[in-house]
């Protein structure tokens, strides 16, 4: 596993309050880690703090799942 | 009018969480107040306050992962979580926790605050300031305002009735007691989760208030003295946090579901001083329309009151607003105890009404006055018992309970044994 998608797991987890087993990669925030709307809006800032990186509303958008998150990191974070 | 009855206590109080050990400690003469350690207070001219002994649940202490997940208080100021607890302890208390439509649509929640999240407001603007708007939190604006302090509420227990707030300054937490029963008396709901919650114990909060000249200075090395209403060595109020809330029962429901009855709401009065936007008029003229449009709409007299649990807040306001009481009772003025258990608690601003109305309920349910701390040296002579120093027990078949806040808004609540 590479080291963004360590950081992101570990950023789900604490903000959305589950459990680290949980947080895999086809994980939703919301149909499977309980985030709502604002949840996912504060994810993606947490993101941004964390890797030092602006991600727009629209790629925001598309941003639904842990491993999509990993993916978009890891292809436009440092 | 249908009839309004207290079912259901709860609290978070500088001297304890939950109500028993509160009104235990109140009663016991212990003060909340200590030297502010949580922040900064060096350049402050106050430096106590009343603060909710934090600590992880034991020996009565506050523990906010007992109430609310950790993951959710990340997203809110103390004034929600405060408001959580209480509720929780009142809701647990009445025994009503409604699951069906039916009963989950007659539950309504009426909580207010006099400030809100002023903590988290006042740090978001330095994020604002410092980084950017794209740093704000989609948690920012829910997590401070005031009405969501019912919104958590009535989503943590299915309250689907009447769902309201109060902001009134000081008199919030009477005046939510009170509108929460006029929505009762009415029809408009059978239950209502009510009250008042304030975390205003922070440096913007203490500063704001010290430029009103209101805060105590002089016992910032004797903080437990620092809350002393009526005493002529009184300087100013002493700040204190914390919640309370009551569940209010429509008399017949509470009857028909065989719940304990603590007592009846049975007045309520409000009025309007039209005169400054911090001090109260000089001829108390607001108190007096307010305790008597309580009196009234209870079908009493002065001569009916037993206990009065003041406003009080050691400040120059305790004499108008005892020279008001004096007017209401006339010739009945030395029948009557009156206390501020603000020489107890320090004044919770919003929350100040609702747990000075717990208090008057278990006044009544215990035949004890509860004292008024530091009243050593009074300032002023009165036929009136003040309950120095020591709570006293005495017959109390009513207790009526003031609230006086900035911008001139006054409350009344008066309460009474049911089937006297």
């Amino acid at each position: 596993m590479s080291d963004i998608a360590e950081r992101v797991k570990k950023i789900v987890a604490e903000h959305l309050g589950v459990e680290p087993e949980k947080v895999t990669e086809n994980a939703s925030f919301i149909d499977d880690l309980g985030a709502d709307s604002l949840d996912t809006v504060e994810l993606v800032m947490a993101f941004e703090e964390e890797f030092s990186t602006e991600i727009p509303d629209d790629a925001a958008e598309t941003i639904l799942t842990v491993g999509d998150a990993i993916k978009f990191l890891e292809k436009n974070a440092g | 009018m249908r009839r309004v009855v207290v079912t259901g206590l709860g609290m978070v109080t500088p001297l304890a969480c939950g109500v028993e050990p509160s009104w235990r400690r109140l009663l016991a003469g212990q003060s909340g107040a200590s030297l502010v350690d949580r922040f900064d207070v060096s350049d402050l001219p106050c430096k106590i306050a009343c603060m909710i002994p934090r600590g992880d649940g034991t020996a009565d202490s506050f523990n906010p992962d007992d109430w609310m997940e950790p993951k959710e208080q990340r997203k809110v100021d103390d004034f929600i979580i405060f408001a959580m607890a209480a509720a929780q302890q009142a809701l647990d208390d009445a025994g009503w926790h409604p699951t069906s439509y039916e009963d989950q649509t007659v539950s309504g929640v009426l909580i207010g605050s006099g400030i809100g999240g002023i903590e988290g407001i006042a740090e978001s603007a330095h994020i604002l300031r410092e980084r950017g708007p794209r740093r704000i939190s989609p948690f920012f604006i829910p997590g401070r305002l005031i009405n969501l302090a019912g919104g958590y509420v009535s989503i943590a227990h299915g309250l689907k009735g009447p769902n309201h707030a109060v902001v009134t300054a000081c008199s919030t937490g009477a005046h939510a007691i009170g509108d929460a029963g006029r929505l009762i008396a009415l029809g408009d709901a059978d239950v209502m989760v009510a009250g008042g919650t304030e975390s205003t114990v922070n440096r913007l909060s203490l500063a704001g208030f010290a430029a009103c000249k209101a805060l105590c200075t002089s016992f910032n090395d004797a903080p437990e003295r620092g809350s002393r209403p009526y005493d002529r060595d009184r300087d100013g109020f002493v700040m204190g946090e914390g919640a309370g809330i009551v569940v209010l029962e429509e008399y017949e429901h509470a009857k028909a579901r065989g719940a304990k009855i603590y007592a009846e709401l049975i007045g309520y009065g409000l009025s309007g001083d039209a005169f400054h936007i911090t001090a109260p008029s000089p001829d108390g003229d607001g108190a007096f329309r307010c305790m008597t449009a309580a009196l009234k709409r209870a079908g009493l007299t002065a001569a009916d009151v037993d206990y009065i649990n003041a406003h009080g807040t050691s400040t120059m306001a305790d004499e108008i607003e005892l020279r008001a009481v004096e007017r209401l009772l006339g010739n009945s003025a030395a029948n009557v105890s009156m206390s501020s258990t603000k020489s107890s608690i320090g004044h919770l601003l919003g929350a100040a009404g609702a747990v000075e109305a717990i208090f008057s309920v278990l006044a009544i349910r215990d035949q004890i006055a509860p004292a008024t701390l530091n009243l050593e040296n009074p300032s002023v002579d009165t036929p009136i018992d003040l309950v120095p120093l020591k709570a006293r027990s005495r017959p109390i078949e009513t207790a009526l309970s003031n609230s006086f806040g900035f911008g001139g808004t006054n409350a009344s609540l008066l309460f009474a044994k049911v089937d006297r």
